[in-house]
């Protein structure tokens, strides 16, 4: 430590930053200011340091002029700080012999007077100076990352991560919640705007996830806890009973057949409750894992999810010899070391109920997005064939957009998919019945790649589109003609007339809106939510799938409503952004670790219960504590609760920070 | 063939600053975020009557177009029901913004004469201020007398029912204590509304 | 038990009957309602349209008044005095400027108000506050076989939804099963009924109150309950009109207080049934044996 004032040769530096600093701060006077202070060698202004030329200064002046200690005042450290550390390095320095000062952020971006502006930009600039006296050489630390990485989520988004990530040579944990993987996407029909069938472009990378050799796939299960830092998380996986041993289960859905319930009684919740299932179930024909699953609280052989043993079994005869029905399994919990973590949670669909203008649950035909996607589907409860609740086909259907969207009410984001799905809808449904179909929007947004095409066919269907948002879906009928049909009433606002129009059939475009449990998560995984709840990224235009945690990366709609295209894009994008870390094989870290003074500890333990990251241990021989510095993040908690001041923090050891106070304060 | 009229509009058929100055008043900024859905005119049970629908008065406001509103019977029209403010997707209080062209159509006296309602609100207006209390059929004959002569003799009937059914007041209904209610409303006498309006507007600046 | 009262100048008028059902009623439960002193017209929806400013200072007084009178809280059964009694607090509470203005009115005429009286509807303290336990001891003659339509109106839901909810209202369907009624699935409970329309443009008005009649009658309804005594008028003062333009449809409406009061065993004189231009007396024989 160079306290010798004779000795320190400080060059300092103040950016322009083209008017966000100069508009504020008299940068020159500034400059000159600094000259004069004791150990300052040179002093200058510049117009954008972060330039190449900006660097190339710090670099040639360090050379030319012996400097040991830069300090420049500019920007946020956020920004630049690793910027000017390199320039600090590239000259022959230790970079940790740079000090930052911000007078942007903290400065002329939040100041109106010219003035005192300066006046702080100079006080800033001497606590600086008087700071950089004090810093040590340090060496950047190097922490390994562990290759394997975890997916949380097994829609389309987290389907294409693992696969990606699989295929590159990684191994992945695919962990999802549902019995089967698939997401929301298992159950669209078609997919806009190619008309896709979704399961037959779905199904083909489900299979591959299920046997490629480097994907780990725990379905029914929940990530429990993560502890950790970049490169080397600890994950705790909690996996639910199925009460089916899956390494023995083939799939063939014998125990399904026999089961005691001769008919499905049970809301079957893959098809939206629409139709039935059994205790004993699959999802969906080509869930994967191919294995059925016991629900607990429907089941003979449980009484309220507690194993009784009451029931005939009929189901572990038919398994016979393959016996993978096991009543007595319970709730696992694995422990995995991952380096890199993908959150692909997903989305979930506005409750319609929240509407109550709309009539959903109270008439019968009635429906959402996702009933329709079921009830046109071939595999759905009623193969296909649209048949309303009450037994009739409709000869009419309404289709409402933006329900629950676009509205202060609710929620006032746009969910960017439902325009394209309405459109969607109405083609299959008029493919299905020859109804009339009528689509009811605000603004048809069709910003795809072939998505105004796709309007521009639907026109041609003969599909008619009033623009209106709907007022009410009502059974009171005025005429004859509205007698025993669900009058939709709303502003024609194009035509120009409050229109009454009677349908068989209401379909309500609900919006997309984060899982009900997207704070629990977030907090699991140490990231932040947006105001409207969904998962916040690093930044919106920049860095959309990282977040603000390193080593954790976000794709799909847990991010922000989209369509499939840009899930399996940002699906993608997270993939390569966690081989960035996994090829490199390692992280830098700050060296802002803390250490302990063995001498001056007196070993009464109280910092080692308060580290977050289980850094500290008591050594029992010299009854002394010792902190790793590969677990230590540098957060500061043990440096500030020690009683004996044994702990020290580098960067923010207290000379450092008394010396900035005093230099802010001295006149 | 029914006479052609041209329906172009001009800057200059514009009043700039209406809407902006309508959007002043507290309650009635939110127009500036309409996005023109319909709905309001969805709901409105009164919508099927109207020459403008409130969707199109609201987006005419909001482009100036005051003469073009204040002589539109949607004004009128409105019951104030609030269904339109409480099914709007930007929480904007239509009923009150209909309440302020209300206003401003009589005070400037723009509306056609013997039209019954502002007639109405008139006699609503004195009758309360003179008397501190509504009799409702006296405020009717009123009404009925300085629009529609004719109409007053169609209510026979009704009041006759009214009469026999002892729901017919004979006389004005009154406080006791009138001076003070006057003096109190003698204190606004001389506050415009648009001065309130600026000092409402500081107010929920401040807050 | 006592709470201060404002009737509003229908129920001195036109609407007689329903202060005339209510307060036999209330007193049958033990509660007494004070009239305010000198109560002054609320403004209704007539006034907000000449001058806010002026409509708040009417508003204002009666809050004073009721300030004075000590009781804990103000029942305003007419819709319109309980919207504009509770927009005038609002508009009290929010802006300052308005606090400042309405202060130096009531100084001048020797009042004061500080906020502090809540303004209650009688369907909210009779369900919440008296209890549904209470009103069912006192039915004399249950209702039953009597199928009600039960019409809220506007104003008591919107825009201050404060005790029920905006679009499927329930107290007062609450209340009338607990006298025995049978309600019929009505749709339109809180449509507009065409307000002060009915009077001055016949045709939009009437087409209010005439769908509200129609679907009623289509739903079983033997009679129609409100809450207002402007709905009141419309659903029941209208038909031959209503007849003439579009056909008849004459279905009873009542206050609900008088079918309260027809439960609680008071004669239909007490209760102003007499007053309606739609007579229940056919329906009643069967229904209050």
């Amino acid at each position: 430590m160079d306290k010798n004032k004779q000795d320190l040769r400080i060059g300092f530096y103040i950016c322009h930053c083209g008017h966000n600093i100069a508009s504020m701060v008299d940068c020159p006077e500034v400059a000159k200011y600094v000259e004069k202070l004791p150990g300052v060698v040179l002093s200058r202004d510049y117009k954008y340091m972060c330039s190449d030329p900006g660097q190339e200064l710090i670099a040639q002046d360090i050379r030319e002029h012996k400097l040991n200690r830069i300090v420049v005042a500019s920007c946020s450290p956020l920004l630049h700080e690793h910027t000017f550390r390199g320039a600090t390095e590239k000259g022959g320095l230790n970079p940790f012999f740079f000090h930052m000062v911000n007078i942007r952020e903290h400065n002329s971006w939040v100041h109106t007077d010219r003035a005192e502006a300066t006046g702080k930009a100079k006080d800033l600039a001497r606590a600086g100076i008087e700071r950089v006296a004090h810093h040590r050489a340090l060496e950047v630390k190097r922490v390994p990352v562990n290759p394997d990485v975890l997916v949380v989520g097994g829609g389309i988004s987290g389907i294409h991560a693992a696969l990606t990530l699989a295929k590159a040579g990684k191994k992945v944990y695919l962990v999802e919640r549902e019995p089967s993987i698939g997401g929301h996407m298992a159950k669209f029909d078609k997919t806009f705007p190619t008309l896709d069938c979704a399961a037959c472009i779905l199904t083909p990378k489900m299979s591959e996830v299920g046997a490629h050799p480097n994907i780990t796939l725990w379905t029914y299960s929940e990530v429990a806890k993560m502890d950790g830092y970049v490169g080397n998380f600890t994950v705790t996986v909690k996996r639910r009973p199925r009460y089916i041993n899956e390494d023995l289960c083939t799939g063939c859905q014998e125990c399904i057949a026999s089961c005691v319930f001769k008919e499905p009684k049970f809301a079957d919740e893959f098809n939206e409750a629409l139709g039935k299932r059994k205790p004993v179930y699959i999802s969906f024909p080509q869930a994967t894992p191919q294995v059925v699953l016991i629900d607990p609280e429907v089941c003979l052989n449980f009484k309220k999810g507690i194993l009784t043993d009451k029931c005939k079994k009929t189901c572990v005869e038919a398994c016979g010899e393959k016996q993978a029905i096991e009543f007595t399994q319970t709730e696992k919990l694995e422990e995995i070391k991952v380096g890199t973590i993908i959150v692909a949670t997903g989305f979930k669909t506005f409750e319609a109920e929240r509407i109550p203008q709309y009539g959903y649950g109270r008439y019968p035909n009635v429906y959402t997005a996702l009933e329709i996607e079921r009830l046109v589907n071939a595999s759905g409860p009623t193969s296909g064939e649209v048949i309303m609740r009450d037994g009739k086909q409709p000869q009419s259907i309404g289709i409402i957009h933006c329900v629950g969207s676009r509205d202060k009410k609710t929620n006032r984001w746009c969910s960017r998919v439902c325009c394209m799905y309405s459109m969607k809808l109405a083609h299959l449904l008029k493919e299905h019945t020859d109804a009339e179909v009528y689509n009811f929007y605000i603004d048809l947004r069709t910003p795809g790649k072939g998505y105004e095409e796709f309007y521009d066919k639907l026109l041609e269907e003969g599909v008619h589109f009033i623009r209106g948002r709907v007022g009410e879906v009502t059974d009171w009928a005025f005429t004859k003609e509205e007698e025993g049909k669900l009058v939709i009433r709303v502003e024609d606002t194009l035509a120009g007339y409050v229109r009454r129009i009677p349908v068989d059939m209401v379909v309500l475009s609900t919006g997309l809106e984060p899982q009900a449990d997207a704070q629990d998560v977030r907090r699991l995984f140490n990231m932040s939510c947006g105001t409207e709840g969904f998962f916040l990224e690093r930044h919106p235009k920049l860095a959309p799938v990282n977040t603000f945690t390193d080593g954790v990366f976000l794709a799909g709609c847990c991010q922000g409503p989209k369509d499939i295209p840009d899930c399996v894009a940002q699906a993608g994008a997270a993939a390569a952004e966690a081989m960035v870390l996994i090829d490199k094989g390692y992280v830098e870290q700050e060296p802002n670790t803390a250490f302990i003074s063995e001498q001056e500890c007196s070993g009464c333990k109280s910092c080692i219960p308060l580290c977050p990251y289980t850094a500290i241990t008591y050594v029992e021989d010299r009854k002394v504590a010792t902190i790793n510095e590969a677990l230590c993040k540098g957060c500061g908690t043990c440096v500030g609760a020690c009683p004996s001041g044994s702990i020290v923090q580098n960067l923010f050891e207290d000379e450092e920070i008394f010396s900035e106070i005093e230099g802010v304060l001295a006149k | 063939m029914a006479e052609l009229t041209r329906t172009i509009k001009y800057e200059a058929d514009r009043v700039k600053g209406f809407g902006r100055e309508l959007m002043s008043v507290p309650g009635c900024e939110d127009l500036q975020s309409c996005i023109q859905c319909g709905t309001c005119s969805g709901v409105c049970p009164l919508s099927i009557y109207m020459d403008y629908s409130p969707r199109q008065v609201m987006a005419l406001t909001r482009s100036d177009f005051k003469n073009e509103v204040l002589r539109s019977h949607t004004i009128w029209l409105c019951a104030s029901c609030y269904a339109c403010t409480v099914e709007c997707p930007r929480q904007i209080r239509i009923t009150d913004i209909m309440y302020e062209l209300k206003q401003r159509a009589i005070h400037e006296g723009i509306y056609v004469k013997n039209f019954p309602i502002p007639v109405l609100a008139k006699e609503f207006y004195t009758m309360s201020r003179k008397y501190g209390r509504i009799t409702e059929n006296i405020l009717a004959a009123f009404m009925f007398l300085k629009t529609d002569w004719l109409a007053a003799i169609g209510m026979w009937k009704l009041g006759l029912g009214l009469f026999r059914r002892g729901r017919f007041s004979l006389w004005f209904h009154a406080i006791k204590r009138k001076d003070e209610l006057n003096r109190m409303l003698a204190t606004v006498d001389n506050l415009s509304i648009d001065e309130l309006k600026d000092e409402r507007k500081k107010a929920s600046k401040a807050t | 038990m006592k709470y201060s009262y404002f009737p509003g100048c229908s129920l001195k008028g036109t609407g007689r009957a329903y202060e005339e059902s209510l307060l036999p009623v209330f007193q049958a439960l033990g509660v007494e309602l004070e009239e305010l002193d000198d109560w002054n017209c609320c403004g209704a929806t007539a006034y907000m349209a000449v001058d806010e400013v002026k409509a708040c200072v009417m508003a204002s007084r009666n809050l004073a008044i009721a300030e004075k009178a000590g009781h804990p809280e103000l029942i305003a059964p007419c819709s319109a005095c309980y919207l504009v009694l509770n927009k005038t607090k609002h508009y009290l509470q929010e802006s300052p400027a308005v606090q400042k203005v309405i202060q130096a009115a009531l100084k001048e005429g020797k009042l004061t108000y500080s906020g502090n009286v809540p303004v209650r509807h009688p369907l909210d303290v009779l369900v919440n506050n008296i209890g549904l336990a209470e009103i069912k001891k006192r039915v004399k003659h249950p209702l039953k076989g009597l199928k009600v339509a039960p019409y809220y109106g506007c104003q008591m839901v919107r825009p201050y939804a404060t005790f029920d909810d905006q679009y499927n209202p329930t107290t007062m369907d609450r209340l009338l099963e607990a006298l025995g009624c049978t309600m019929v699935n009505y749709p339109l409970k809180t449509r507009c009924c065409g307000g002060s329309l009915t009077g001055t443009l016949p045709e939009p008005g009437l087409l209010c109150s005439y769908i509200l009649l129609k679907e009623a009658i289509k739903r079983g309804a033997d009679v129609i309950a409100t809450v207002c005594p402007l709905c009141q008028f419309n659903l029941d003062g209208y038909h031959d009109k209503i007849e003439a333009k579009w056909e008849s449809v004459r279905i009873p409406t009542v206050f609900f207080s008088q079918l309260m009061g027809l439960a609680f065993g008071l004669s239909e004189k007490e209760l102003g049934l007499h007053r309606g231009f739609i007579p229940m007396k056919p329906l009643l024989a069967p229904a209050v044996a």
